[in-house]
């Protein structure tokens, strides 16, 4: 479904450069959930926004569903690969209806008003239908992160990329949004990449996981791998020594 | 006199924080003693987690209704101090240390300053003197080269060194009490272990008492002797393991924690209608 070859992310020219991703390649199948773990800066979240057509300064290759796709996206290319971003606050407009920001999307691709559609999204998401008309800091950090799954899900994308799509919320919370996320993925048959740097909710949610340092993928690790704790590489090791005190 | 070693460092009683004239109450009936320990506090937000801390520390503003039966610090009521004692009081004896040290250091000032600032206010010292306790706390917490560090701005360094910082700063003046609320929140898990193994180091060398407030209650579990779970202001359930956990909400939250080593399909959320009839009764 998705394939990465020599993907590289340079920032900045000559000696200011900041080579942040260097020559990553990955594949995930069609229904598969990817994970990518690391620590703050060592390029998990740019290799996403590269997946997503967020990023203009990547080199490589890229292909959703078999065909390769450019720097400059298409409307069809878009539909393929939505983003769901960490902090609920910041990727709501705030002075945007929730109605107006779930039916963005269905506008800026060309497809009517999108008004039609709103009530049905935000329902599949677990919310009432009059939320539509209340603005973002009127609902909860939980309700903001299901209305920015729901936007990503109103194009119906094959492809979702999650980027720490739970650090901001309570645990409690969190577990309502991964099963939110975990029966969409059922139901829609869809293909996840998740970046975090939790690994017991990356080892939750994904079949097979990335770990990243300094730009390269040091270590994957299998589901079955992350039950019994066994790591390939010393970083790995760290990494899940630290996260289970 | 009574032997200072044997009486709790921090004594609440019925604590209640009231925002505004007849609204909800933030912190309700929260009673707890510490001792030369380390108690943690766990609860989602609006818990009433931080405002507890911030009642102990008397940093609420003017329209929160703080009362209590009894809050003493070492024999003596918090509550009847006046502005100025408290000042005394805070950042010598009583010391907080908070989130993010992006927000909790001054950004124009360089880290040295800002740590000499702490000795010479609380331990009275002068000019070069405080210099140098501030670069033996550095290399205290483990910064490499404090020297260089000490001219840097908080910016230029990274978010686990602003922790350590924050801790050095914190416990310069050797307080009796740290208040640490969710001192690890913004820092990755790699360099989260570090600073807890620093702070409890730390605190142990000073014999002081910790109050460490998080919403992650197996990190807690794991740091902690005590464990007081809060759920909408009042305390639920003390505990010492989480294995004894009794109370619907503690073995919810628990529960909704994904392991890596016992995989299930869904997560389960809480039932707060019955954590409801369980809390009031």
């Amino acid at each position: 479904m998705i394939k990465v070859e020599n993907l590289d992310v340079v920032y900045g020219s000559k000696d200011k450069s900041n080579h942040v991703v260097r020559g990553v390649s990955f594949a995930v199948s069609r229904g598969e959930t990817l994970g990518i773990v690391g620590e703050s800066g060592c390029g998990k979240s740019t290799v996403l926004r590269s997946l997503a057509g967020l990023e203009g300064a990547w080199t490589g290759s890229i292909s959703f569903d078999g065909k390769p796709v450019g720097k400059v996206r298409t409307r069809d290319e878009l539909k393929l690969a939505q983003m769901v971003f960490q902090d609920p606050y910041g990727s709501l407009h705030p002075r945007h209806r929730i109605g107006t920001a779930l039916a963005e999307p269905i506008r800026s691709m060309g497809a009517g008003d999108g008004w039609t559609r709103v009530a049905e999204a935000l329902q599949q998401v677990g919310l009432p239908a009059h939320f539509a008309s209340r603005f973002p800091h009127e609902l909860s950090g939980g309700q903001r992160q299901r209305v920015a799954i729901a936007r990503a899900l109103i194009l119906s994308p094959p492809i979702l990329l999650l980027d720490e799509p739970t650090s901001a919320l309570d645990v409690s919370i969190q577990a309502e949004v991964l099963n939110l996320l975990a029966d969409q993925r059922e139901e829609r048959n869809l293909t996840f990449i998740l970046v975090s740097h939790d690994l017991s909710v990356i080892s939750h949610m994904c079949d097979r996981v990335l770990v990243m340092q300094n730009g390269v993928f040091v270590d994957e690790l299998s589901r079955q791998d992350l039950q019994t704790g066994v790591t390939h590489a010393s970083y790995s090791r760290e990494l899940f020594e630290a996260s289970f005190l | 006199m009574p032997d200072l070693d044997e009486m709790p460092v921090l004594s609440v009683r019925d604590l209640n924080v009231r925002f505004g004239r007849n609204s909800i109450p933030a912190v309700s009936n929260v009673s707890f003693d510490v001792g030369r320990e380390r108690i943690g506090i766990v609860g989602e937000s609006g818990s009433g987690k931080s405002t507890t801390g911030r009642a102990i520390m008397r940093l609420l503003p003017q329209r929160a209704g703080v009362t209590a039966e009894r809050m003493d610090f070492l024999g003596s009521p918090l509550l009847e101090k006046t502005e100025r004692q408290m000042g005394g009081l805070r950042g010598k004896d009583i010391a907080l240390i908070m989130q993010d040290p992006r927000y909790s250091l001054n950004p124009v000032l360089t880290i040295g300053k800002q740590v000499a600032e702490a000795a010479k206010l609380h331990l009275g010292v002068g000019g070069k003197d405080a210099v140098a306790r501030a670069r033996d706390m550095l290399a205290r917490v483990r910064i490499n080269d404090p020297d260089r560090v000490l001219s840097l701005y908080p910016h230029q360094i990274s978010g686990g060194m602003g922790q350590r910082v924050m801790i050095a700063m914190m416990l310069l003046a050797r307080p009796k009490l740290v208040i640490a609320d969710e001192p690890t929140s913004a820092l990755d898990v790699s360099v989260r272990k570090d600073v807890l193994m620093l702070l409890d180091e730390l605190v142990r060398e000073n014999n002081s008492g910790l109050i460490l407030i998080s919403h992650d209650i197996r990190m807690v579990a794991a740091f902690c002797e005590r464990i007081l779970v809060m759920y909408n202001g009042r305390v639920v359930e003390t505990l010492s393991r989480l294995e004894d956990a009794a109370h619907p909400y503690t073995r919810g939250l628990i529960a909704a924690m994904p392991d890596p080593k016992h995989p299930v399909r869904r997560l389960k959320v809480l039932d707060r209608k019955s954590i409801e009839v369980e809390t009031n009764p």
